[in-house]
C-alpha cells in the first residue's frame, strides 16, 4: 500500500438537451455544418443581447433537486472574461458567487459500497465554440456549440481513486439521462470533465499541490488520465521533488498528461454580474415543474426491483441501469408479466433484436403490453420456448400482437397427450435402428427422438409432454 | 420643407400635400450643401432613403396607413445597427462592417414610416461629451463651427439643429442625448431605462445605455418615442408595460404646467463649474414655470457629488467587458503581421482599432474589475448608485419633476477639453444621475448665452413617467418658445 493518498475533485460539464441555445433562439444540435447554428447573439455581433432560455434553468433546477442541492431562488449570471477565438463575446456568461444550486451529493457505488460524493455547487453557463486546427497556418472557428447550455457540477475533493472518479462520472451520466436533461454522450462532448488532482500522505488532513487536468472526454480516459497523473505525482514526491501547480492536458494518443500553462500567473477572469441580464429568479411554478419532472431515480428503482419484485441484484442492476429500459420493464410488469421472466426477455432476445435493428428501447416495435402477452402465452404453456422466440421475432418485425401471430399461424402448443403419442409412435416406428441403439443403452438418443417429434409438429409440441411420451414408449417397448 | 417639424411632415405626407420622396430629397440636398462643414453624418444612404420614401408614397397611394412618422426624414447615431448599411460606432475597429440585421428601435422607426437618411457622427463607442472622439472626423456645432456640438450623440443633435433631418435617434449613457441637445438648442429625450429596446445598439455601458429621440419640438420627440418604445423579447432588460400615447401629453390642449410640482435641487445650482449665464437662464426658466402656475420648491439630492465617480466606475467596467468582443476574429478590423501569434493579432487589432478615449476607459474598467478590487470599486459604485436612486425616490415623493441645468456650460471650443479627460467628464455632471437611477430626462432649449450659444433646461421624472415629463416640457415650450435658428451653417 502506498503511503500516498490521492485527493480528486471533479468539475463535470453536462450539456443540456434544450432545443435552443442558452441566450438565443439558435438551435442547439450536434453535427451541423460549421457555423450553421448561429445568429447575431451567438456571433456576438455588435448590438446583440442575451435572453435566458427558461428551459435551461428548469433543467438545471431538476438536476439540483435530484442531487439534493439547495436551490437559490434568486441568483445572478456573471461574465467571466478571457480572450480566445472560440469565445465570441470575450467573456462567457456563467455564474460566480451566486450559483443556482449548492450542496447536495451524488451516490456512487465503488466495490459494492455506496459512497456519497458531496457537491460544492451546480451552476448554469454557456459553452464556447470550437477551434479547428488543420495543421496549416490558419485555424478556423466553428460557433455551432457556442452558447449551448451547460450545467457545471463541481464536487468536493472527496474522490479517492481513479476508479472512484470514473464511477462518479458514470453515476452522473446515468442521472442526467434519467432526468432527461442531457444525452450524456461523452463522444459528442455532452459530458466533459476537468479534474483537480493532488496527492498527500495517507491520513493527512492537509491538501497537496493541485494539478488541473483538462480535456478528459471519455470514461476510459477519466481513469487512465487520473491513474497516470496520480502515479506521476507520487513519483515526483517519492523522488523528493515538489509537484508544480499547473494545468495539464490529457494526451490520449501518448497516454500521458502534459503541461498546458503554468499557474504562477493566476488568471483574472474579472467576474461581474452581467448587466444585460436581470437576476435569475426561480419562481414557485418553475420549481414545481422541475420537481414534477424528476422520475424515480436509479438507486430507488434498483431497490424496489429487489425488495418488491424479487429480482436478483444483477437483474435489478440491468433493469435499472437506463431509464428507458427501466420504464419499459416497469410497463411489462404492469401489464402482468412476472418480473423475472420480463427481465430475462428484455436482457435476452429483445436486446439482441434491438441491437441488430440498431434501435433503442425507446422506439422498440414490441410494446410492453405485447411482450407481457408473449410471456403470458409461454407461462400458460400455450406456446413453447422456441416458438416464443419465433413469435417475438415476428412481433418485432411487424409490430403485431403475439396472440394474433400465434392464432393466425397456428402456433399454439400441442399439449394433448393423445395427439403427441400418435406422432411419437410413428417416429419410433420409422427409426428401428435408433430404437435398438437406445435400448442397447444409448439413452442419449432420447434427444434425437424429441427433435424428430418437434420437427414433425413444427415445434409446436409441448417439449415436456414429448419427453414423457417418448420415454414411456421407448422404455415400454424394451420391457 | 427643412423647417417643418416631424409632426408637420407626417401630416402633410399622409395627406399627400407633399411626397415623402420630395421631403427626403430636400433634406438630402441640405445635407449635401452643409454637412462637409458640419460633419454630422458619417454616412448618407441617399439611395436607401429615396427607396424607403418611395415605398411610403406607394403605400399611401394604395390607401394603406403609412404610419405615424410617414416620410419623416431621420438620422441614426452610428451606434444603432442598420441592416445593409455600414455601422461603425465611429470606430476604426468596425470600419467596413455591414450588419445583417436592424436593431429593434431602427426596425420600429422604419415600420412607423420614417425614412432613414444615414448614420450620424458620435464619439467613438459613445464615449465622450463633445463628438471630437469620433475616429473619422469631429462634428461641429451649427451655432458656431468652432464649438463642439456636445456628445456623444453630437451628430444627432447637430443634424436636427441644422435641419439636416427632422428628428434623430441618439443614445444616452450619462447624458449623451440631453447634453448635446442642450448645446445645439434642440429637444433631447432620454427615456426610462428599459423603455426602448437596446437590441441592436452597440453597447457602451449596458446598465446605463438608453436610446432616445432628438427633435426640434417636444411633440416631435414624443412622436418618435411612441414609435420606438415598448417591450422587446430580445432585450431581457426591456420593460413589459404598455406604451402610452405620448403625443397626448404634448397636445396643445394638454394640462400645461399648471399644478405640476417642480423641484430644484440645491446641489445642481451650487456646483463650481456652473456657468453664471446657464445658472441665470435656468433660474429664469424656473420663474416662468412658477408664473405659469407650477409649484416650485427646493429639494436636495445629497449624493450628487458622488455620482460622477460612481458613474465612471460602472460605465468603464461595463465598457471594458462590452468591448472585449472586438478582437479581430469575426468582423471588423484585423491587424496581424505575417506569422503573428494569436495574442499578437489581438493586441495589434485592438491597438490600431481603438482610439485613446476608448483605450482609457477599457483600461480603467479593467482595473476596476480586477481580482481583489471589485469590492473596493465596482461594488462600492453600485452602492452609491443605490443611494443616488434613493435621493430621487425621496424627491419624487414631494415633486412631480426635477428641474435643473442640462450642461454646466454652453458649447465649449473644439480642442478645449480634449487634453483633460476629467474636465470633459464634468460636462455630464448634471445628466448622469438620471442614468444611474434609470429615470427619464429631457432637455429643452431655454435661451441663448451672450455669445449666442444655446442653453438647455433639464427635466427629470420618475420611472415610466414620460407622460408627465413630456407634459412639463411641452408646457414650458409653450410659455417660452425657442424660435432661434442656428446661424452658422444656414445658407
Amino acid at each position: 500500500m502506498s503511503r500516498w493518498e490521492p485527493v480528486i475533485g471533479l468539475e463535470v460539464h453536462v450539456q443540456l438537451r434544450t432545443a435552443s441555445k442558452t441566450f438565443s433562439g439558435s438551435a442547439a444540435a450536434y453535427g451541423a455544418e460549421p457555423n450553421a447554428l448561429t445568429d447575431p447573439v451567438v456571433l456576438a455581433l455588435p448590438g446583440a443581447l442575451p435572453v435566458l432560455n427558461e428551459r435551461a434553468v428548469e433543467f438545471a433546477v431538476r438536476l439540483g433537486l435530484a442531487c439534493g442541492c439547495s436551490i437559490r431562488r434568486r441568483s445572478r449570471l456573471a461574465r467571466k472574461h478571457y480572450f480566445y477565438p472560440d469565445l465570441p463575446k470575450g467573456y462567457q456568461i456563467s455564474q460566480y458567487d451566486e450559483p443556482l444550486c449548492e450542496g447536495g451529493g451524488v451516490d456512487v457505488v465503488v466495490d459494492g459500497r455506496v459512497h456519497r460524493v458531496r457537491l460544492t455547487r451546480i451552476h448554469l453557463e454557456e459553452d464556447a465554440g470550437k477551434s479547428l486546427h488543420d495543421g496549416g497556418a490558419a485555424s478556423r472557428v466553428d460557433l455551432n456549440r457556442a452558447g449551448v447550455p451547460l450545467c457545471e457540477i463541481v464536487s468536493e475533493p472527496e474522490i479517492r481513486s481513479a476508479a472512484h472518479a470514473a464511477a462518479y462520472m458514470r453515476a452522473i451520466r446515468q442521472l442526467v439521462r434519467y432526468l432527461d436533461i442531457s444525452d450524456g454522450n461523452m463522444e459528442e462532448g455532452s459530458l466533459r470533465c476537468d479534474a483537480n488532482v493532488s496527492v498527500r500522505l495517507a491520513g493527512s488532513e492537509e491538501l497537496g499541490v493541485r494539478v488541473e487536468l483538462k480535456n478528459i472526454n471519455s470514461f476510459r480516459f477519466v481513469q487512465k488520465a487520473l491513474d497516470y497523473e496520480i502515479a506521476r505525482q507520487v513519483r515526483v514526491l517519492d523522488g523528493g521533488g515538489q509537484v508544480v501547480q499547473e494545468t495539464r492536458l490529457w494526451d490520449a494518443d501518448a497516454g500521458v498528461t502534459r503541461p498546458m500553462r503554468g499557474k504562477e500567473e493566476a488568471e483574472d477572469y474579472r467576474y461581474f454580474p452581467d448587466p444585460d441580464l436581470p437576476p435569475l429568479v426561480v419562481d414557485d411554478a418553475l420549481l414545481a415543474r422541475a420537481r414534477a419532472a424528476i422520475p424515480e431515480l436509479p438507486a430507488a428503482r434498483r431497490a424496489r426491483y429487489i425488495d418488491q419484485l424479487g429480482l436478483g441484484p444483477a437483474d435489478a442492476d440491468a433493469m435499472a441501469e437506463e431509464r428507458d429500459v427501466a420504464d419499459y420493464f416497469d410497463a411489462v410488469v404492469a401489464a402482468g408479466a412476472p418480473p423475472k421472466a420480463a427481465a430475462n426477455w428484455i436482457q435476452g432476445d429483445l436486446t439482441a433484436a434491438l441491437h441488430r435493428a440498431g434501435r433503442s428501447v425507446a422506439d422498440c416495435p414490441v410494446s410492453p403490453a405485447h411482450l407481457a402477452e408473449l410471456i403470458g402465452l409461454l407461462e400458460d404453456d400455450a406456446i413453447s420456448g422456441p416458438i416464443a422466440k419465433r413469435v417475438l421475432a415476428r412481433a418485432f418485425a411487424t409490430g403485431e400482437s403475439p396472440v394474433a401471430i400465434v392464432e393466425r399461424d397456428g402456433l399454439r402448443q400441442i399439449s394433448d397427450a393423445g395427439a403427441i403419442e400418435a406422432i411419437a409412435r410413428d417416429i419410433v416406428a420409422a427409426h428401428p435402428d435408433q430404437v435398438a441403439a437406445y435400448r442397447a443403452g444409448k439413452t442419449k438418443l432420447l434427444g434425437y427422438f424429441v427433435g424428430q417429434v418437434m420437427k414433425a409438429t413444427g415445434g409446436k409440441a409441448n417439449p415436456a409432454a414429448v419427453n414423457d411420451v417418448l420415454k414411456r414408449l421407448l422404455d415400454e417397448a424394451g420391457a | 420643407m427643412i423647417d417643418w417639424t416631424a409632426a408637420d411632415i407626417a401630416r402633410r405626407v399622409a395627406a399627400r400635400d407633399v411626397s415623402a420622396r420630395e421631403v427626403a430629397q430636400a433634406h438630402l440636398d441640405r445635407v449635401a450643401a452643409v454637412d462637409d462643414r458640419l460633419g454630422a453624418f458619417l454616412r448618407v444612404d441617399g439611395d436607401g432613403a429615396l427607396a424607403q420614401a418611395g415605398a411610403v408614397d406607394a403605400a399611401i397611394a394604395r390607401g394603406e396607413d403609412p404610419g405615424p412618422l410617414a416620410g419623416v426624414p431621420v438620422g441614426l447615431k452610428d451606434v444603432l445597427v442598420t441592416a445593409g448599411v455600414e455601422t461603425t460606432a465611429a470606430s476604426k475597429i468596425l470600419a467596413g462592417w455591414v450588419p445583417p440585421y436592424d436593431g429593434t428601435a431602427v426596425a420600429r422607426l422604419r415600420a412607423a414610416g420614417a425614412v432613414v437618411l444615414g448614420k450620424l457622427n458620435c464619439d467613438e463607442f459613445a464615449m465622450g461629451s463633445s463628438t471630437e472622439r469620433s475616429a473619422f472626423r469631429p462634428c461641429r456645432n451649427p451655432w458656431n463651427l468652432d464649438r463642439v456640438p456636445g456628445g456623444s450623440s453630437g451628430g444627432s443633435a447637430a443634424a436636427v439643429a441644422a435641419r439636416l433631418c427632422a428628428a434623430s435617434l441618439g443614445t444616452d449613457t450619462g447624458g449623451s442625448i440631453r447634453q448635446p441637445a442642450a448645446l445645439c438648442g434642440v429637444v433631447g429625450l432620454k427615456p426610462t431605462y428599459g423603455r426602448v429596446s437596446r437590441y441592436g445598439v452597440v453597447a457602451y455601458a449596458s446598465s446605463l445605455d438608453q436610446v432616445g429621440p432628438l427633435a426640434r419640438t417636444v411633440e416631435d420627440a414624443a412622436l418618435v418615442l411612441e414609435a420606438i418604445a415598448g417591450f422587446d423579447p430580445r432585450d431581457a432588460t426591456s420593460i413589459d408595460a404598455p406604451v402610452p400615447r405620448y403625443r397626448d401629453a404634448t397636445a396643445a390642449g394638454a394640462g400645461g404646467v399648471e399644478g405640476l410640482r417642480f423641484g430644484v435641487p440645491d446641489e445642481y445650482l451650487a456646483g463650481d463649474g456652473l456657468d453664471p449665464e446657464v445658472a441665470a437662464a435656468v433660474a429664469a426658466a424656473v420663474d416662468r414655470l412658477a408664473a405659469a402656475g407650477a409649484r416650485v420648491e427646493r429639494i436636495s439630492l445629497p449624493h450628487t457629488r458622488y455620482a460622477l465617480s460612481a458613474y465612471y466606475l460602472i460605465a468603464t467596467a461595463e465598457a471594458s467587458s462590452n468591448l472585449a468582443r472586438y478582437d479581430g476574429v469575426r468582423y471588423g478590423l484585423r491587424v496581424a503581421a505575417p506569422g503573428a501569434s494569436l495574442a499578437d493579432m489581438y493586441c495589434a487589432t485592438r491597438g490600431a482599432g481603438f482610439g485613446p478615449e476608448v483605450k482609457r476607459r477599457i483600461m480603467l474598467g479593467t482595473y476596476v474589475l480586477r481580482a481583489g478590487y471589485y469590492d473596493q470599486y465596482y461594488r462600492k459604485a453600485q452602492q452609491v448608485r443605490a443611494l443616488v436612486k434613493r435621493d430621487f425616490d425621496a424627491a419624487f415623493s414631494r415633486v412631480d419633476v426635477v428641474v435643473c441645468p442640462t450642461s454646466p456650460t454652453p458649447a465649449f471650443a473644439l480642442g478645449e477639453k480634449t487634453a483633460d479627460p476629467l474636465q470633459m467628464y464634468l460636462a455630464d455632471v448634471f445628466t448622469l444621475g438620471c442614468n444611474l437611477a434609470g429615470l427619464p430626462g429631457i432637455s429643452v432649449p431655454c435661451g441663448l448665452s451672450s455669445g449666442g450659444l444655446p442653453i438647455g433646461l433639464q427635466m427629470i421624472a420618475p420611472p415610466l413617467a414620460e407622460p408627465t415629463l413630456l407634459r412639463a416640457a411641452a408646457g414650458y415650450e409653450r410659455i417660452a418658445p425657442f424660435t432661434a435658428r442656428p446661424p452658422e451653417v444656414a445658407p
